[in-house]
């Protein structure tokens, strides 16, 4: 297992405890998700501030697990390291997850 | 002296792990780090998963070796492999992903090649003897 979730002013946060989201996780990885993000808030925030690396496993992994989750739930990814970040630009995977700098920045209220 | 090695790994996933990390540890002896490293370890990472899910799928698990070699060019890095060539003998394309699509229809691959091009100066692939040989260049100094 390489998730920790909580519940927090109704929104799960899915920790990730591993450093690489690879191809050798990746199946692993959407089933931890399964499980962890089973029932619960509408709205999930995955926190990648300790993943160094991730590679197109990866990121198809978290596409899935964003997939699994029912209609009416999102999934919203929070602290991207800079190589994290790097794969989700060139992808273009940043204009399908709203991405945001850190754990805290995407828990703060919405402005405006 | 130029800087070059050669690593061989078996073409499964969790070799291929091992194996890139070796790679990397070893680029880093030279003095390659930060951005140019993380890009020449996703590219591995990319050419590599390629090679064990495509090239030798259905047949009996091979080697992978990568050798390295620093230029005047930058960095270049041999993969080879036993497996099976690539379609027409030409590389993937590595076109952008249509991402204008319902949640449930998201693609969840097709991104490799997008990123090995992405991130590299210069591709050739050739087959020749049973053997792919993917040569990458990176414009690292």
């Amino acid at each position: 297992m390489c998730l920790s979730s909580r519940i927090e002013d109704e929104v799960m946060i899915v920790t990730v405890t591993a450093d690489r989201i690879d191809a050798a996780v990746a199946i692993q990885f959407k089933e931890d998700m399964r499980n962890a993000t089973a029932g619960g808030p509408p709205r999930v925030v995955l926190d990648l501030a300790a993943v160094q690396f991730i590679d197109s496993s990866g990121l198809g992994a978290i596409v899935a697990s964003m997939k699994q989750l029912s209609a009416l739930r999102r999934l919203d990814l929070a602290g991207l390291t800079p190589a994290v970040d790097k794969v989700f630009r060139l992808t273009r995977m940043d204009t399908v997850f709203r991405l945001f700098p850190s754990l805290s920045a995407a828990l703060a209220p919405e402005q405006g | 002296m130029t800087p070059r090695g050669l690593h061989r790994f078996a073409a499964s996933t969790e070799a291929a792990r091992d194996g890139i990390e070796q790679v990397v540890n070893a680029l880093r002896q030279h003095g390659l780090g930060g951005t140019p490293l993380a890009d020449v370890e996703l590219v591995l990472a990319e050419v590599v998963n390629n090679i064990v899910e495509h090239a030798y799928r259905g047949r009996e698990p091979g080697l992978v070796s990568v050798a390295y070699v620093f230029g005047a060019s930058g960095l270049i890095l041999t993969v080879r492999d036993r497996g099976a060539p690539f379609t027409a003998n030409s590389l993937p394309a590595g076109h952008a992903v249509d991402l204008a699509l319902p949640r449930h229809q998201l693609p969840e691959g097709g991104f490799g090649w997008l990123l090995i091009r992405r991130l590299t100066s210069d591709l050739s692939y050739v087959r020749r003897n049973g053997f792919n040989r993917l040569r990458l260049r990176f414009d690292v100094s």
